[in-house]
């Protein structure tokens, strides 16, 4: 009976595989006790730098703690992002994760109940009264604050060759104009100079002269409309600013499609090109090649900008029903601290939160930012996700890819109009 | 084990039907449906009710990181905003365009290998593995490599500064040739307006129907991937033609150019379907290479519905629209597979 018993071999075997795969999951969920699972993007050389100030502040205060680095590469949290949401969806959280403040923060993760406030600790650390309300209220909904930022970027940088500049006879004072940045761009176009470099492999980084170009026509206040519905992407000074945008690449590099930012911003300090519309993590750029500031290559507020500081803020949340509680309030307690946020800024090149760190501890350019910082109104990215929900991120991205081949307002206009109406959170439109 | 007798008698025939041997018959015939069922049940899982759960995504308004399954009304609505997107027009028309351009180039250059590897024996097996070995690469692998051959300032284009080509160019009065290659946002034969001419709907199109310049340079690198397993497929196809045939085609007289385009390349027929098959659903799927080569492209020139499905779905957190361009690919790939898969079914 050879053949009956390998049958019922094979029966036993084809159930069993059925009831390991049906039992499996159930048994994968012991978990070490002291630990914290932290989740970001930060791998490149000066960010996983400056995440390791973090983990030495947080160590500093739970030296036994083990710390889980959950990092994922990719810019921007391009490849990190669909992880974090699938784990958040299937209810395995990290115990904090990397967010921008805004809508970000409020409307992806607040609004879907994955973080719980931490209000208690800006009462308990005091953070209310050194940083500024107006960061807070990026982080506030129905009076509860959601995360603590580690340091903050200067979106609407705009970075130039200094000795290139000075070559042909261009000097730039404290701030500049659209009208006297066409002039040097005319002026260097003859000289046989790219006046504008532009590395928008990806597109953000066009995006991000687009928002900086939008910005400076409309100013802050309009800026704010576009986000809550009071002004809209088809009136004519968002058309107007469409219009010097693609006036201002009608001067960028030819290969701007083929290039990173970071090529960009490197094309600028060779002098094969002349300016770069970028945040200030171009900075770390000039910084890391040795290049000094105010003489090898200077900035300015991007044109039209001068009394707005786009925020470009990285911070930290509580999970609901985080795994590791303790752990993560010190290590949130850690972040907003005076040490950590002296410590972890000069190396990933933001300026703190905080208002009363000690300024010595930064060169000029940040210490220029922290001026402005203190003054200027503060604005949300929404290349960043911070403005508007990712919906519309995703509708500018497209919006900015088609305009850059056809420099078509109209088209471009109706883009963002639509992309707004999808973005919209009501239902059944 | 005992050897049975081969004719057993009448009664002891009868006395297994009566007693418990007619389990033993239910059992045989159980057997089959219940071995396969752990792996039925897991297709039916993760492939069937995937599909639906995909598709009824895409009918939802689930357009944020919060599940969201209330139906979306109108039904349709999603499907209907995605194609008004130009975005998604371009990526209709890149999917039809790199299909072409990929499999000519694959099965073009795959046939020529294969009857040259055919004639010339020497150094066969090293050159078949040659050919071959681009296959066992990943596609990002191909993707980085070609995007810095098609760099306009650093790559191929440097070669035609050195060998003089440019140089021989600029003295004929031809301005040097420094393409663009994966930078180029150009649509060339865009037929927009002959098309409009018949259905007049096509004015409604947002994106200009044509060869996407772009498009090309990862055609080729897709092309230089896959021809070595079009040649493969050839190679195995030739050596089933019996040389008799060849031989009775040239006492008829055939030249050698004839013997191949009348008598061997219509023999290689289902062998053509079969890489046009495989080889077509692999374009049509495509995401890791365009992804790593060059992206969405210059005005979305190399974008492809992939790329768009995991946009919308990780980076804009529209879930429904990405389920829905999801369910569009499949729609498309099984356009491809099911008159092949219901044609072989026929031959069996």
């Amino acid at each position: 009976m050879i053949r009956k018993r390998y049958s019922a071999i094979a029966l036993a075997l084809s159930l069993a595989t059925a009831a390991v795969s049906l039992l499996a999951p159930a048994s994968v969920s012991a978990q070490a006790d002291n630990q914290l699972e932290v989740f970001s993007w930060w791998t490149s050389g000066g960010e996983a730098a400056a995440l390791d100030q973090l983990f030495a502040g947080f160590g500093a205060r739970r030296p036994s703690a083990e710390i889980v680095n959950a990092t994922i590469a990719g810019g921007g949290g391009s490849a990190a992002r669909p992880v974090l949401q699938t784990r958040l969806a299937g209810g395995n959280p990290p115990d904090t994760w990397q967010v921008h403040p805004g809508w970000e923060l409020l409307g992806q993760y607040v609004e879907a109940g994955y973080v719980e406030p931490i209000t208690e600790l800006y009462q308990s650390e005091g953070w209310s009264q050194v940083m500024p309300q107006g960061l807070i209220d990026t982080m506030t909904r129905d009076g509860q604050i959601y995360a603590v930022l580690a340091g903050v970027h200067r979106g609407n940088g705009f970075w130039y060759n200094k000795k290139l500049l000075s070559q042909h006879g261009i000097s730039v004072g404290s701030s500049l104009s659209f009208d006297e940045f066409f002039q040097a761009a005319d002026k260097l176009k003859a000289a046989g100079i790219t006046p504008l470099c532009v590395g928008d492999s990806g597109i953000w980084a066009s995006a991000e002269l687009f928002e900086n170009t939008l910005l400076g026509v409309v100013g802050p206040e309009k800026w704010m409309g576009l986000w809550n519905g009071s002004v809209a992407f088809d009136s004519p000074e968002v058309k107007q600013a469409m219009t010097i945008y693609g006036r201002m690449l009608d001067y960028q590099n030819s290969d701007h499609a083929a290039l990173s930012w970071d090529q960009a911003t490197k094309k600028v300090m060779e002098g094969s090109c002349a300016f770069n519309s970028m945040g200030d993590w171009a900075y770390g750029e000039f910084h890391n090649a040795r290049l000094v500031d105010n003489e090898d290559f200077g900035w300015v507020s991007h044109p039209g900008t001068d009394g707005a500081f786009v925020i470009v803020a990285d911070g930290f949340v509580m999970a609901r029903n985080a795994p590791h509680r303790e752990n993560n309030a010190e290590w949130l307690k850690a972040i907003g601290s005076k040490e950590t946020q002296e410590a972890f800024n000069p190396v990933k090149g933001s300026i703190p939160a905080r208002t009363d760190v000690d300024r010595s501890k930064f060169g000029p350019y940040h210490n220029w930012s922290m001026d402005s910082f203190k003054t200027a109104t503060l604005v949300p990215s929404v290349v960043h996700g911070e403005a508007a929900p990712a919906a519309f991120q995703q509708a500018l991205n497209d919006a900015v890819t088609t305009f850059v081949t056809n420099h078509n307002v109209d088209a471009f206009s109706q883009a963002l109009v639509s992309g707004m109406r999808a973005a919209a959170p009501t239902t059944g439109l | 084990m005992p050897s049975m007798p081969l004719a057993p008698s009448r009664e002891v025939a009868a006395a297994r039907v009566q007693t418990g041997q007619a389990r033993h018959i239910s059992l045989e015939h159980l057997l089959p449906p219940l071995i396969l069922s752990p792996s039925l049940g897991a297709l039916l899982i993760f492939v069937y009710i995937f599909i639906g759960t995909t598709f009824f995504v895409s009918m939802t308004n689930w357009r944020t990181l919060a599940i969201d399954t209330s139906i979306r009304q109108p039904l349709f609505a999603t499907y209907g905003e995605m194609f008004a997107m130009p975005r998604f027009q371009a990526d209709l028309r890149n999917t039809v365009i790199f299909t072409v351009l990929f499999l000519a180039l694959a099965m073009a250059v795959g046939l020529v290998l294969a009857i040259l590897l055919d004639h010339h024996v020497l150094g066969r097996a090293v050159f078949r593995n040659v050919f071959l070995f681009p296959y066992s690469l990943s596609f990002i692998v191909t993707g980085v490599v070609w995007r810095w051959i098609f760099n306009p300032e650093t790559g191929v284009n440097v070669l035609f500064d050195i060998t003089g080509v440019n140089s021989l160019l600029g003295a004929l009065g031809v301005g040097p040739l420094r393409p663009g290659w994966l930078t180029d946002p150009q649509v060339v034969l865009a037929v927009n307006g002959a098309l409009a001419r018949v259905f007049p709907a096509a004015e409604g199109l947002q994106v200009q129907l044509g060869i996407p310049v772009a498009l090309i340079p990862t055609a080729i690198a897709a092309a230089w991937q896959l021809s070595g397993f079009a040649m493969a497929m050839y190679l195995a196809g030739l050596s089933a033609i019996p040389n008799e045939t060849r031989e009775a085609a040239r006492m008829d007289g055939a030249s050698e150019w004839q013997v191949y385009r009348r008598v061997v390349v219509p023999m290689l027929r289902p062998i053509t379907v079969s890489i046009a098959v495989i080889l077509g659903h692999t374009s049509l799927k495509i995401f890791d290479l365009i992804f790593a080569m060059s992206g969405v492209g210059p005005g979305f020139a190399t974008d492809v519905p992939g790329i768009f499905v995991f946009e919308q779905t990780f980076k804009a957190t529209r879930y429904n629209l990405g389920a829905a361009a999801s369910f569009v690919m499949l729609v498309l790939v099984s356009a491809v597979i099911v008159p092949y898969l219901a044609r072989s079914l026929k031959e069996d």
